[in-house]
């Protein structure tokens, strides 16, 4: 009946997750109070001799109330799961724009004139393999403001894919299509609109793509180091509150932001492709 | 002398050595002429420098020495006064086929309006047989559909020259003699003047008003300007019948079998004597034709032929 391989796929996912999950509450159960608590096991909260990874219930439970009110703000260290990751990707946004309004032009002149390709390459290897939270004490030291350091951060980890990829596909523009520019007369700034840009849109789309991922990667670790507000800083801090329900909840929030982040991505790369 | 409305005089193209080589020279001191209006097709071996002579003519690429006049005037890097039909057709992959062809004659004639540069591409669209495949990319349209669009892109901006390099080389048999016939209906309207490379002698005696053959690189050299006795208005099953037709097609099927061969010898290098001095040649123009005709003399004068 299932024949559609998407329906057979789904079927699978969803078996796998119950199985998972499954295995993964059973095994972990509490273990059973062998006699009634003493007063003072009672006062220090119940009878378990070890914390325990939560169970996903357990999780389930705090998602449910997490995400019935994701805005909410009592103060700097109770702010909702959904202000905190509109922190981040705020901050992903700005780095990551200001990546992409250098990282293209730059890319194009690379693309396009082999003497800045020589002239510029040196400087792209050497600061392209840098850890981008190496980057974190200097920007502190030079930019005195813990949030406009964490917007560098993901700047300059987002500017390197962006910038290769467009130069490289820059460069890769075929021949034919670059001749049909100079046969009809295109200036050069034209040319770059009309002909390279459609052309390299999705190779720089890709680089875009790369960029997003690494950013969102990037974000959590600097937000963990500077504090205040993020999603990083909100798995840190529950992480010090040992609430560790909190912390599974906020990892797979991650994920399904760096998802959906990535998602828009494929989808703007898939309106500038184009089949030969 | 004649003038020529197209005249290349004392081409060299010399392409620096590689590694430890000799440079090659591709073809040196060549010169000819076309006539405004005129078919031109170019025929050779592989390698002797055809799409070499072509890009120099369209200004894509630099004769290492030697001028081209087009009109009296030097050509100098691509212009819009060249239209260029690549074999591999060239278009614009990610825009529509008719946008394919208002983005040339936007290009040609800036001031137009909208309507205008829509109506005027349509025109050609339709000229080429495709009104109706306007809004359909590229990669959606078969080969020869994809050239048709080529071909109506360059006819649209109505340059003073049109150059195509094997434009039906990449096309099967039956595909490519229907374009054959389109393009001669169009070429008949406009009175485009037009140089085109083509492996196939066929092709070449059914469009051409003259063929210029090529002998084999390097220092190739066009040897004979043939021309195509053959009245207009022609059609492809009834060229075959003329009397002229097979005395010309076996001269070409020579030329290329033996004697651009034999006439390829590396001794062709002028270099000796200085530029200033030697006499610019032009390929002789041969009548094949001619002993059919009862003329005693092949190679006639290409005026006293038009007269």
């Amino acid at each position: 009946m299932l024949r559609s391989l998407t329906a057979r796929a789904a079927v699978l996912s969803m078996v796998l997750l119950v199985f998972f999950l499954g295995v993964w509450e059973l095994a972990n159960q509490p273990p059973e109070a062998k006699e009634a608590l003493t007063e003072y096991e009672r006062l220090m909260g119940g009878s378990e001799p070890q914390a325990r990874v939560p169970n996903p219930s357990e999780i389930g439970k705090l998602a449910v109330a997490e995400l019935s009110d994701p805005f909410y703000d009592k103060g700097p260290n109770d702010k909702g799961i959904g202000l905190q990751l509109l922190y981040s990707i705020k901050r992903v946004m700005f780095g990551y724009f200001l990546a992409a309004l250098i990282a293209i032009p730059v890319g194009f002149l690379v693309g396009m004139s082999p003497l800045m390709h020589k002239a510029l390459d040196p400087f792209i290897q050497v600061l392209k393999p840098i850890s981008p939270l190496a980057w974190m004490p200097l920007a502190l030291f030079i930019l005195k403001d813990s949030e406009v350091s964490s917007v560098f951060v993901i700047f300059i980890c987002s500017i390197w894919p962006m910038l290769i990829n467009t130069a490289f596909g820059v460069g890769a523009v075929k021949k034919d299509w670059i001749n049909i520019a100079r046969t009809h007369e295109l200036g050069k700034l034209r040319t770059a609109v009309t002909v390279i840009l459609p052309a390299a849109a999705p190779t720089i789309l890709t680089g875009m793509r790369i960029s997003i991922g690494i950013a969102w990667l990037v974000i959590v670790a600097a937000e963990m180091l500077v504090g205040g507000t993020g999603i990083g800083y909100y798995v840190w801090n529950e992480w010090n509150n040992l609430d560790l329900t909190a912390v599974v909840f906020s990892i797979l929030m991650i994920g399904i932001v760096g998802m959906l982040l990535d998602m828009m991505l494929a989808r703007a790369t898939r309106l500038v492709q184009y089949e030969e | 002398m004649e003038k020529y409305f197209l005249d290349a005089q004392d081409l060299t193209k010399t392409f620096p050595a590689p590694k430890g080589g000799d440079p090659l020279t591709v073809f040196e001191n060549q010169s000819f002429g076309i006539n405004k209006g005129e078919f031109i097709c170019i025929i050779g071996h592989s390698g002797c420098g055809k799409s070499t002579i072509l890009n120099v003519l369209a200004g894509l690429d630099e004769a290492t020495s030697g001028v081209v006049l087009m009109d009296g005037r030097e050509v100098a890097g691509p212009s819009l006064d060249r239209g260029v039909v690549f074999q591999h057709y060239s278009l614009l992959p990610w825009i529509s086929s008719l946008r394919n062809i208002t983005f040339a004659v936007r290009a040609r004639w800036p001031s137009w309006r909208k309507e205008q540069v829509l109506h005027h591409s349509m025109k050609y669209l339709d000229m080429v047989g495709l009104a109706g495949a306007e809004s359909r990319k590229p990669s959606q349209l078969s080969g020869g559909m994809r050239q048709r669009v080529s071909i109506a892109r360059a006819f649209a901006i109505e340059p003073k020259l049109l150059l195509m390099d094997e434009p039906f080389g990449a096309l099967d048999a039956l595909t490519r003699g229907i374009i054959q016939e389109e393009l001669m209906k169009i070429w008949e309207q406009t009175n485009q003047t037009v140089f085109m490379i083509t492996h196939d002698v066929d092709e070449a005696i059914l469009l051409a008003d003259r063929i210029l053959l090529m002998t084999n690189g390097p220092y190739a050299h066009i040897a004979e300007s043939v021309i195509i006795d053959i009245p207009r208005h022609r059609e492809r099953t009834e060229i075959i019948h003329h009397p002229n037709y097979y005395p010309i097609r076996n001269h070409l099927v020579e030329f290329l079998v033996k004697r651009s061969k034999e006439l390829a010898n590396p001794e062709m290098r002028t270099q000796v004597e200085p530029r200033e001095t030697r006499k610019r040649v032009y390929p002789p123009n041969v009548n094949p034709a001619a002993d059919v005709n009862s003329s005693s003399n092949k190679i006639i004068d290409l005026e006293k032929h038009k007269a």
